[in-house]
């Protein structure tokens, strides 16, 4: 009886310590959605279960290493082969207790997932190595997400090559966003503080996965739809200064530099006009026509030594006049003799 | 033992088989581009030719070491030899090197692989480690890293199920007082696929590695390079060992036993084995199925997982993982077996609820059939399937439980003692604790949409793996390493080994389930420093060296320990096991001259007249 009283008495004091200690740790990023408070209330029970039961076993076990260790060469143990009741008790209390905690899951994923009626509507594009935003309540596309404070945004997430995930810790849910007709998915976020946050793709995509983040920009309502307003104009100015604009959105800056350094794919200095040798080994100059059938169908040329990258058909869905500003923006930095 | 005696290389199948195994490389390189000629198309076309190439090298491999010699001759009706071992008169160390039927040997030719394999993947570990240590990107390109962390996986899994061959085929047998395996052919077979199989996935580093980890979800893996091909068909090879070693574990149980052994007086670890058979043969072919899909997606263009051809990528995912759920408890399921044989040897104390215990494996087992898709909660599955696979899994936890409980009924009230094995088990044990309790959070879907393909991840999968697998697998090579080799390990490098890797591995794995919280993504070369997670990467490199240096001193200590260790006891700790009865080493054929009847319980420690075994030359072997 007196081992019992000391060793609950340990556990309970290892509980205390183990729990308090860990609820009182910052764990995690600040939180900024609604439906993250669900999910760190959840975290919160699970810190408590965890260190109860890591108190637990640890504690009769510490107990146990120093009360029942060996002192002479030739003990024994006491002679015990088991206790079925005990053995039912401590099958039948951890399953209510699992059960309990996955109905609790459920319900948080529930309110994760609760719709609001009025939610406008965010298609996160990813492509490798960039995201890019569909405002399509508006019919704009930004290469940065700005949302609105305390409203509900539904993000539908769609990839255009290989799989990559929509992930900004501060709002804690995640979704992967795959290649395919139909296979759109969704998310919903209600941001509730204002601020900078950023989206890390979580699914390993290839080479530059880990530099694959987009800034969010939580606004109050009023500021964005000032920002709605500005963007629903357009970008002004030149067809090369529009251009550029789409160099960004459509995350081409990803994989093409403007400088001459190669990246993933051929830089775009001094690209037109230029003789660009491809991968059976035949030459063509980059003239207009080239370049638009590079940005619709990448796949119909491949230019030598970049053979290993495959780049999305990204031109699919950017407007003619999108693609025009586009190759003005490269014959702009030069071109090639 | 002739240690004088000089050998021809030529004549160690190891050697053989690596010289056929290029030479079958260069054979299906030429017959593919041959019917590429012969079809009219560019001779040379090199993923078709290197995959060819590859399949046929294995092949060609098995055949040069002599896996096939004695299933050829039987075919003819040749006489083959009863006997285990090649040539007697080769130096011991040549004996390891060749084919060799005897479950002892073989078994020891799977640990040795499996540290060694292990030892590489480790080495992978210090590379990237040593590039996280830091943000920024000092020391590897991006394309470098993310093969380093895809081998790093799959080569560790590859030591891991190496390790499980390990321990099973050596114990097996042993502990149920068979004098071998029931195939000890296959068994032989079983062990020597996997030499030209990881051949193959290291090769892989050479041929463009490639970029999607081990879990190898495309379409990116349909896109990676050629390394990618070589993972697969590596991967692809090992697994044929896993089902035939199943098999054969299986069959060895069921069929040869001791006379009075009935299932509830085995000793405990063989149910674990059993337990593990029992995945193996049955859920291995669905990686195997996986990845030929992808291999035959970009070979042939059949669009499996191709959105553009009607192909679905989630498909992937869930061949992938009723596979690679169920592979986990392959391999922790031996490890917590070694668990429950060593505590009561050391507590000298039966082992608490026994028939729970093993009824507990086989719980395990099953119930990971039916939970594989808790690795797709954020996947994009249909949304419905996400409640009932969080059921199922959190159902893990109750058999998993029944292990915790009754470890520690079984040191409550013992006489424990606390040599190397014994250390290491309490390790396990406490370890994987940490691993256990981290999971269900992952397995309530809505904390898992924060938690999933963050480094807490890692944190959680390194802590079953080394509870589960790593300490166990150390602890049991220590316990049984006198009646292995006849000598004494050194009981001071044990404990320096133990405390190093115990301390190191608490601060890797808490740290590395700590940078997880704070927002640290899986898999990434690079990391921002804002996150607050750049002192704790330090922390998991300085304690990744540190378990490193642990496991060399092992070695050493192993090595040192056969080359000059003291002679040791025939029973060191008093065990009541069958295989502790024998002399040290344990004679080529087992029991053959020590047969034996089960006449009592396997865990009576200290029970008067409670012997577990008769020897018929009259020796009874309760513990002193
Ligand atoms: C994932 C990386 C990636 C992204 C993003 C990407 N590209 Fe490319 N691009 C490539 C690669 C690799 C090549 C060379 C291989 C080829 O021809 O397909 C290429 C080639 C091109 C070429 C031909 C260049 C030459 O040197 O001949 C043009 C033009 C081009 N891309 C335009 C674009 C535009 C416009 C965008 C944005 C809308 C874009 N790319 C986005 C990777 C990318
Ligand atoms: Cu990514
Ligand atoms: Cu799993």
């Amino acid at each position: 009886m007196k081992h019992y009283i000391t060793v609950i008495l340990l556990v309970a004091l290892l509980t205390v310590l183990v729990g308090t200690g860990l609820s009182n740790m910052t764990l995690m990023p600040q939180l900024a959605s609604i439906q993250g408070t669900f999910i760190d209330q959840l975290f919160h029970k699970h810190i408590w279960a965890i260190s109860f039961l890591f108190s637990l076993i640890v504690g009769f076990m510490l107990y146990s290493i120093v009360v029942f260790r060996r002192r002479e060469d030739d003990e024994y143990g006491d002679h015990f082969e088991g206790n079925t009741p005990l053995e039912i008790v401590w099958t039948i209390l951890p399953l209510a207790t699992v059960l309990y905690f996955a109905y609790l899951g459920a319900i948080a994923l529930a309110e994760t997932r609760r719709a609001d009626p009025n939610a406008y509507n965010v298609t996160a594009v990813g492509q490798q190595w960039s995201w890019r935003f569909d405002y399509t309540d508006y019919g704009f596309s930004s290469d940065e997400l700005r949302l609105p404070a305390n409203r509900q945004t539904l993000i539908l997430t769609k990839s255009l090559d290989v799989i990559h995930s929509f992930w900004i810790p501060e709002f804690r849910v995640k979704q992967d966003a795959l290649p395919g007709e139909g296979m759109e998915r969704e998310l919903r976020l209600t941001p509730t503080k204002t601020g900078t946050f950023k989206v890390r793709c979580a699914e390993l995509c290839g080479t530059r996965h880990a530099y694959m983040l987009a800034d969010v920009i939580v606004m109050e309502p009023d500021a964005f739809d000032q920002w709605v307003q500005e963007k629903l104009q357009g970008p002004g100015g030149s067809a090369e200064e529009r251009g550029a604009e789409w160099y960004q959105q459509f995350g081409c800056v990803a994989c093409h530099t403007t400088d001459g350094s190669p990246l993933v794919g051929p830089s775009w200095k001094g690209l037109y006009g230029e003789e660009v040798t491809l991968a059976d080994g035949s030459v063509v100059v980059a003239d207009e026509a080239y370049l638009r059938e590079s940005i619709l169908d990448p796949q119909a040329k491949i230019v030598q030594g970049f053979e290993n990258v495959v780049m999305p058909p990204i031109g699919q869905s950017m407007t003619p006049e999108q693609i025009d500003d586009v190759i003005a923006f490269i014959k702009s930095l030069g071109t090639g003799e | 033992m002739s240690e004088t005696k000089r050998v021809n290389i030529f004549s160690l199948s190891l050697v053989r088989g690596i010289v056929f195994q290029v030479i079958g490389m260069l054979v299906g390189m030429g017959v593919v581009t041959l019917v590429r000629l012969l079809m009219g198309l560019p001779a040379w076309k090199a993923e078709p030719a290197w995959v060819f190439g590859a399949i046929l090298s294995v092949l060609f491999f098995l055949i040069g070491a002599g896996v096939f010699s004695d299933w050829y001759k039987m075919a003819f009706g040749e006489p083959v030899s009863d006997h285990h071992d090649p040539d007697p008169s080769l130096p011991t160390w040549a004996r390891y090197l060749n084919i060799s039927y005897d479950h002892k040997v073989i078994g020891i030719q799977y640990g040795v692989t499996s540290i060694l394999v292990v030892g590489i993947a480790g080495t992978f570990a210090m590379i990237f480690r040593t590039e996280l240590a830091q943000a920024g990107l000092q020391f590897v390109d991006l394309d470098f890293f993310n093969t380093l962390i895809g081998l790093h996986g799959i080569v560790m899994i590859a030591g891991i199920l190496l390790g499980v061959g390990a321990m099973s085929n050596y114990l097996v047998p042993l502990l149920i007082g068979a004098s071998d395996m029931a195939f000890p052919r296959l068994n032989a077979f079983a062990y020597w696929i996997n030499v030209p199989a990881a051949l193959l996935v290291v090769s892989s580093l050479f041929l463009g590695g490639f970029d999607t980890g081990w879990t190898g979800y495309p379409p990116l893996s349909a896109r990676a390079p050629l390394g990618m091909q070589m993972f697969f068909w590596g991967v692809y090879f090992i697994g044929f060992s896993s089902i035939l070693g199943s098999l054969n574990i299986i069959v060895t149980t069921i069929r040869l036993r001791a006379p009075g052994m009935n299932y509830w007086r085995m000793p405990i670890f063989v149910w674990a084995a059993v337990a593990t058979a029992l995945i193996g043969l049955t859920a291995t072919q669905l990686i195997g199925l996986s990845f030929q899909m992808v291999s035959f997606q970009r070979l042939f263009g059949m669009g499996f997982f191709d959105p553009d051809k009607g192909g679905n990528v989630i498909l992937f995912q869930h061949l992938f993982w009723f596979y690679s759920h169920p592979a986990v408890y392959v391999f922790i399921l031996p490890g917590l077996g070694i668990i429950s044989e060593l505590l009561p040897v050391f507590a000298r104390k039966p082992l608490f609820g026994y028939k729970w215990i093993a009824m507990s494996s086989l719980g395990i087992a099953l119930v990971g059939f039916f939970v594989w898709a808790h690795h797709m909660f954020t996947s994009g599955m249909e949304e419905y399937l996400r409640v009932p696979f969080m059921y199922s899994t959190m159902l893990v936890a109750v058999p998993t439980g029944v292990k915790f409980f009754s470890w520690v009924g079984t040191m409550w009230r013992g006489r424990m003692s606390f040599e190397t094995p014994m250390l290491f088990t309490l390790g396990a044990i406490s370890i994987f604790l940490l691993g256990g309790l981290s999971g269900p959070p992952n397995a309530t879907v809505a904390t898992d949409l924060y938690l999933h393909d963050t480094y807490w991840i890692v944190g959680h999968f390194h802590a079953t793996m080394f509870g589960g697998f790593v300490f166990p697998f150390v602890a049991a090579i220590y316990y049984w390493f006198p009646k292995i080799t006849g000598k004494m390990y050194s009981e001071k490098l044990g404990k320096l080994h133990f405390w190093l890797m115990l301390l190191a591995f608490y601060v890797q794995s808490l740290g590395q389930m700590r940078a997880g919280l704070l927002g640290m993504r899986r898999r990434i070369a690079d990391y921002d420093p804002a996150l607050g997670v750049q002192p704790t990467h330090l922390w998991i490199t300085i304690a990744g060296f540190t378990i490193f240096i642990a496991m060399v001193i092992f070695v050493f200590n192993l090595v040192q320990s056969i080359r000059k260790g003291e002679p040791a006891q025939a029973n060191p700790w008093g065990s009541r096991s069958p295989e502790f009865q024998l002399p040290s080493p344990i004679p080529a054929h087992n029991y053959a001259d020590h047969p034996f009847v089960v006449v009592g319980e396997p865990y009576d420690y200290g029970l008067e007249d409670a012997p577990y075994l008769t020897f018929e030359t009259g020796q009874t072997a309760a513990a002193d």
